[in-house]
């Protein structure tokens, strides 16, 4: 099943395309991170995700099928909005109440451990939290819907690193433990290879990346040589050159068992910099996204 | 690779059942109660203020009624002195009843603009609706749990308010001498108050979403509002029904005199009052014609000059139909304008 499948996806704010020609399928089960610079329709993404907005192209389902916004889609969905609103004016225990009323299943028992242990005030005004305890609790009254899927859009962005840590702690452990299918968007790449399993690289509002990370980084190698016969290196497909003095670093799509030209050295790539490479290179395309079914297709565009 | 445990397609068949309006009581009320509270706090004040000047008001006008005998200079002067000095609207700006209308005028306005306009526009504004937008109860029955209460909750405190400030100046319109149809009144008593509170409500709450900033909302609700209140009166109601026209210059003082104006044999002469120069030249202050009654008024003396005057009217039996034909199109005005919001909640894109 997939969590969240989109087909040809579009969303236009005025005359700009916040994003576009978004085709992904991110299957359950995982971590699934959103990266991308600033401005890369991330949040579009997941707001078209949670049906906080309507696709103005292309379509996009949920949960297997369902479309956002939806009874079910609602139920199943748990979303924590960029800088974690809250109403300020209300305590904790209200916005648990609040969050509660307001939804079909409600672990109030945990919830109300969780702020005990993580020594939330239950009677203080949210708005008098500190920035890493709202996003807590936001965190927390998501994970109290006991949902099949968690959608964090940029949660940690403003948390300090201990904050930062704590926090994805927290949903690591709710994946693990729970089941729980979780999307997280983030520009701060680091963040990510600790917590991820599959990885969506958006990059102008287009999918240059999607795939588990692990099969990502076994087909992506670094070639170190000459700079010199870096232009004529054409064994495989190379994603990204860069130059340091007399070397040239080729980021190309090879596994292990690849040759390596005589004068090279091929070592694996890690997460950031396969990132980096295929986010100065807009026009590289995505090899990662799995092949799908021509039934599976038109069962989305249904 | 699936890690869920739960099945997809069984659940998906079964639509679930909408969760119970119930649940968002508690909310509205939660996150309203402080704004209620504080039109409960200024509506209340403003009644207990209206009943106490209404018991004056009310025994002042006892005691001019029960003078006996009626005819005597105590009485009159009795009289005399209710019409003037707390009786005319028109004339005696300074009189307290007059002052409770004036800031009577402001509530709808104030509740559209401080109750109605922040309701959606806060959200919007701070971005938790993203938090109760996802939940779900839905985001369109959110809006509508949460408009819904408050509309009816602002415009029955309104309408009860405006109960007391009726009754308070019932007695000044009991003799026949005040126009019920006065524009400074007429929108503040019975049913229109109601109505126009509700109305500045919903045009706050639409203008909330369409601004989605709280100030901006705040001020076009009131630039709207005023628009319609100042077009309603100074336009629209006089168009309720059409006006009776007479030539009778006795037109009863409690009527509303839309128009006036005169002819001669037949043919349109002047609208409204005749100008000076006309007077002077027909009817000389001095002029002493022989066989003629000296000290004619300017009607009489222009009705002998072979002009006629016109009045068209609102006679003061209208007063009712003007009440619900006012608080009628308002309320539909009221319910449309919610709706759209609602629609607007419905459809928006984050």
């Amino acid at each position: 099943m997939n969590v969240i499948e989109t087909i040809g996806l579009g969303k236009r704010y005025g005359r700009t395309w916040a994003l576009r020609e978004c085709t992904v399928a991110i299957p359950a089960g995982h971590v699934a991170a959103l990266a991308g610079p600033n401005g890369a329709g991330k949040t579009t993404l997941l707001n078209l995700a949670v049906g906080l907005a309507a696709p103005s192209a292309g379509g996009v389902t949920v949960l297997g099928g369902r479309p956002p916004g939806s009874p079910a889609a609602l139920d199943g969905i748990a979303f924590v909005a960029q800088d974690t609103p809250l109403y300020k004016n209300l305590s904790a225990a209200d916005m648990l109440h609040l969050t509660r009323n307001l939804s079909r299943r409600f672990d109030q028992p945990y919830a109300q451990d969780r702020l005990g242990e993580l020594g939330i005030p239950l009677k203080r005004k949210t708005g008098r939290l500190s920035g890493g305890q709202r996003a807590q609790l936001a965190l927390t009254l998501a994970l109290a819907l006991r949902p099949r899927l968690l959608v964090l859009d940029e949660p940690v962005a403003m948390l300090d690193p201990v904050a930062r840590h704590d926090f994805m702690a927290t949903v690591l452990t709710a994946a693990a433990a729970d089941g729980v299918s979780v999307v997280l968007s983030s520009h701060v790449l680091a963040d990510l290879e600790r917590v991820a399993g599959y990885l969506i690289l958006l990059s102008r509002g287009r999918v240059q990346v999607a795939g588990e990370i692990e099969d990502l980084l076994a087909t992506h190698r670094v070639l170190t040589g000459p700079a010199a016969e870096a232009g004529s290196y054409a064994g495989r497909p190379v994603v990204h050159a860069g130059r340091a003095g007399a070397q040239a670093h080729l980021l190309v799509r090879a596994t292990a068992d690849d040759p390596v030209p005589p004068g090279w050295a091929a070592r694996p790539v890690g997460l950031e910099e396969l990132a980096l490479a295929y986010l100065r290179e807009p026009g590289a395309a995505a090899p990662a996204a799995p092949p799908r079914t021509p039934e599976s297709e038109t069962e989305v565009t249904r | 690779m699936t890690a869920l445990t739960v099945p997809a397609r069984p659940e998906q068949a079964a639509s679930p059942r909408p969760l119970p309006w119930r649940r968002m009581a508690w909310v509205t009320w939660r996150q309203h109660r402080v704004a209620l509270a504080g039109v409960a706090a200024l509506l209340g004040a403003w009644a207990v203020y209206l009943w106490i000047a209404g018991l004056q008001a009310h025994h002042a006008y006892a005691a001019v009624t029960g003078c006996q005998p009626t005819s005597s200079p105590a009485c009159a002067d009795m009289l005399n002195n209710f019409t003037l000095t707390v009786g005319d609207f028109n004339f005696a700006y300074g009189d307290k009843a007059l002052a409770a209308s004036v800031m009577l005028q402001t509530v709808p306005a104030l509740i559209g603009a401080f109750i109605g306009a922040p309701v959606l526009a806060r959200e919007l504004e701070t971005g938790t609706f993203r938090c109760t937008w996802t939940l779900g109860f839905g985001r369109w029955r959110w809006a509508v749990a949460k408009l819904v209460p408050l509309a009816v909750t602002v415009a029955a405190a309104a309408g009860v308010t405006s109960l007391v400030f009726s009754w308070y100046v019932q007695p000044f319109f009991s003799d026949g001498n005040n126009s019920p149809f006065t524009p400074e009144l007429f929108d503040l008593r019975w049913v229109t108050f109601a109505a126009w509170t509700l109305a500045a409500f919903a045009i706050g709450a639409l203008a909330g979403m369409l601004t989605r900033r709280v100030v901006p909302a705040i001020v076009a609700t009131l630039a709207a509002y005023t628009g319609l209140a100042l077009t309603a009166g100074l336009y629209l109601r006089w168009h309720y029904a059409t006006p009776l026209v007479t030539s009778n210059p006795n037109v009863p003082s409690s009527a509303w005199i839309v128009r006036q104006w005169w002819t001669k044999g037949g043919r349109f002469a002047f609208p409204g009052q005749p100008s000076q120069q006309l007077l002077t030249q027909l009817c000389p202050p001095s002029s002493v014609a022989p066989g003629k009654v000296q000290g004619l008024t300017p009607t009489q003396c222009l009705v002998q000059h072979g002009y006629t005057q016109w009045t068209s009217y609102q006679p003061v039996s209208r007063f009712w139909p003007f009440q619900w034909i006012e608080g009628g199109w308002l309320l539909a005005l009221s319910v449309l304008l919610i709706a759209a919001t609602i629609w607007l909640v419905r459809r928006r894109a984050a």
